[in-house]
């Protein structure tokens, strides 16, 4: 009976946290169409949110796409295959890397970020002081932080995708003596639309992925410092399982929609 | 303390009908009950004093008056209007009347004291002439206007309890709502801060619910009044308090007090004698 009533309580905490979560996020998205509109406060989170993942994006997406091209190239030789190694690069970067590994950059940076701030503001009771100033903190805080999420992470990605690939044209020439006209030229030839609207329509469900879910688990902080250190580990731990998760099942989508 | 520099507008209450009024409130968390059947009243112009130990859920019937936090039971009434089942955005605007002092202060670490004081203002896009100089006259009834430009993290905790003050009488609200405002400061700080209330309560006649587990600052408030001529206060005669100060104690989650100063010092609950002594 005492297990019974454990599930009980465990499943009751997670259906009570599913229910949580879409409210929050609900009324957060919601706001985003009533007035008063913090478009400064947009500006001033796409600024922390993007501008400053540019850095860590350019690193990631260079490298990904040089090792990338270091690993395919030496497997592609085997087969007689070595000069589509920029096809290779480009359709791996574009379809999967560019946003997987973008999103858990900026999931790592920022999905803490948001839990940390937000929950600090929790336990010192500046989100109720808020609420007491007459200010809808989901309006103020919440909604900025996913607008700027999504719209930024899909410019990121598409700075990755291209560093990624200028990663691989510079392992492909420099290390392994391959034609730069030739990956250029397969790189691009590989390329349907299908793929870069599979590439570019991902980023905008991890942005909400990752805003979202920093932005709840900062909003349900409790228990002073050591909740708040729980709230961010938390929040980079689920955003970044759920951006892989969804990943595969947008790509499964994806796939059956447009046939590659 | 300087001269008061904020209009003494000395404005009366215009009715008898209560500020706030609660009917059978009753609240817990994870299902442990936290208070339980709680009634009362405030009336225009009336301080009262909320006592009680630690944890018994003095912060939370202050959250609720406010409407931050909703009871399970029972119903809370503000200026008339039933907060307890108002939605959040009808709340907004009754909040507007309402000034709030939270236990630590609550401030907006990452904003300059003129915009913490200022923030109601400038979310109602006012003109920042009007936004500074209101500042400015909020600092002076605290005696902070030289802290404008400093981040609260840079101001001692009795100075950030004072800008809280400033922030939440800058509109000049109908009721005050101070939770704790003294709690963790040392006594002198103690003492500036209950005569800030003092003040409050005798220059505008703002109706105010007090929350503290200090008696020492309970018994203050209720023995002293703000002589506006000195600017400062100073104790009512001997065996006088306050008429318009009283008490309401919490027990175990239970209302088990609600009366005058008078009442309170001469009760014979074995609770109240214990807890007074």
């Amino acid at each position: 009976m005492a297990a019974i009533a454990t599930l009980d309580r465990a499943a009751r905490r997670s259906v009570n946290a599913v229910q949580q979560y879409a409210l929050i996020s609900g009324r957060a998205l919601g706001n985003l169409f009533q007035r008063p509109f913090y478009g400064a406060d947009i500006i001033t989170q796409a600024d922390i949110i993007g501008v400053g993942s540019i850095p860590i994006v350019i690193l990631t997406g260079f490298f990904t796409g040089g090792v990338l091209a270091l690993q395919s190239a030496s497997t592609l030789a085997q087969f007689g295959a070595a000069a589509v190694t920029g096809q290779l690069v480009a359709l791996s970067m574009i379809k999967e890397l560019g946003p997987v590994l973008t999103s858990l950059m900026v999931s790592g940076r920022n999905a803490s970020g948001m839990a940390s701030e937000l929950g600090s503001m929790m336990v010192t009771e500046q989100i109720d002081a808020m609420r007491a100033l007459g200010t809808d903190p989901l309006k103020k805080l919440v909604m900025p932080r996913i607008t700027a999420t999504i719209i930024m992470l899909f410019f990121l990605t598409i700075i990755s995708d291209a560093i990624g690939i200028l990663g691989g044209a510079a392992v492909s020439v420099f290390l392994l003596s391959q034609d730069g006209s030739q990956y250029f030229h397969t790189a691009y030839q590989s390329l349907r639309y299908a793929d870069i609207v599979q590439g570019l329509a991902k980023p905008l469900f991890f942005g909400l992925i990752i805003a979202t879910i920093g932005c709840y688990y900062g909003m349900t902080t409790r228990g002073g410092t050591q909740g708040v250190g729980r709230s961010t580990t938390q929040a980079v731990v689920v955003s970044s399982v759920l951006i892989i998760a969804s990943d595969f099942v947008i790509s499964r989508f994806m796939i059956g929609l447009f046939g590659r | 303390m300087s001269q008061a520099v904020l209009a003494p507008e000395l404005t009366q209450p215009s009715s008898d009908e209560p500020v706030v009024v609660f009917e059978n409130v009753t609240i817990g968390f994870d299902n442990k009950p936290v208070l339980h059947n709680i009634s009362f009243t405030v009336k225009p112009g009336e301080t009262r004093i909320l006592l009680g130990p630690a944890g018994v859920g003095k912060s939370v019937l202050l959250k609720m008056t406010d409407g931050l936090l909703r009871p399970d039971s029972g119903r809370i009434f503000v200026f008339g209007e039933e907060v307890s089942a108002m939605p959040e955005e009808q709340l907004f605007a009754l909040r507007a009347r309402i000034g709030i002092v939270f236990q630590e202060g609550a401030l907006f670490d990452s904003l300059t004291v003129r915009d913490n004081v200022g923030y109601r203002l400038m979310e109602e896009h006012r003109p920042d002439d009007e936004i500074d100089q209101r500042v400015l006259e909020a600092l002076r009834f605290v005696e902070l206007e030289h802290t404008l430009h400093k981040f609260p993290s840079e101001l001692s905790g009795g100075m950030r309890r004072r800008v809280a003050i400033a922030r939440a009488i800058i509109t000049k609200p109908d009721l005050l709502l101070y939770d704790s405002p003294t709690g963790g400061l040392d006594p002198i700080t103690s003492t500036t801060i209950i005569e800030l209330v003092i003040k409050q309560r005798d220059v505008y006649h703002t109706s105010s619910l007090l929350v503290t587990h200090r008696l020492q600052d309970a018994f203050v408030l209720a023995s002293h009044r703000f002589n506006l001529e000195a600017n400062k206060m100073e104790p009512l005669p001997e065996g006088h308090s306050d008429p318009q100060t009283s008490f309401l104690v919490l027990s175990e989650g239970r209302l088990v007090f609600d009366g005058s100063t008078h009442d309170l010092v001469h009760s014979d609950d074995p609770f109240l004698k214990e807890y007074l002594s």
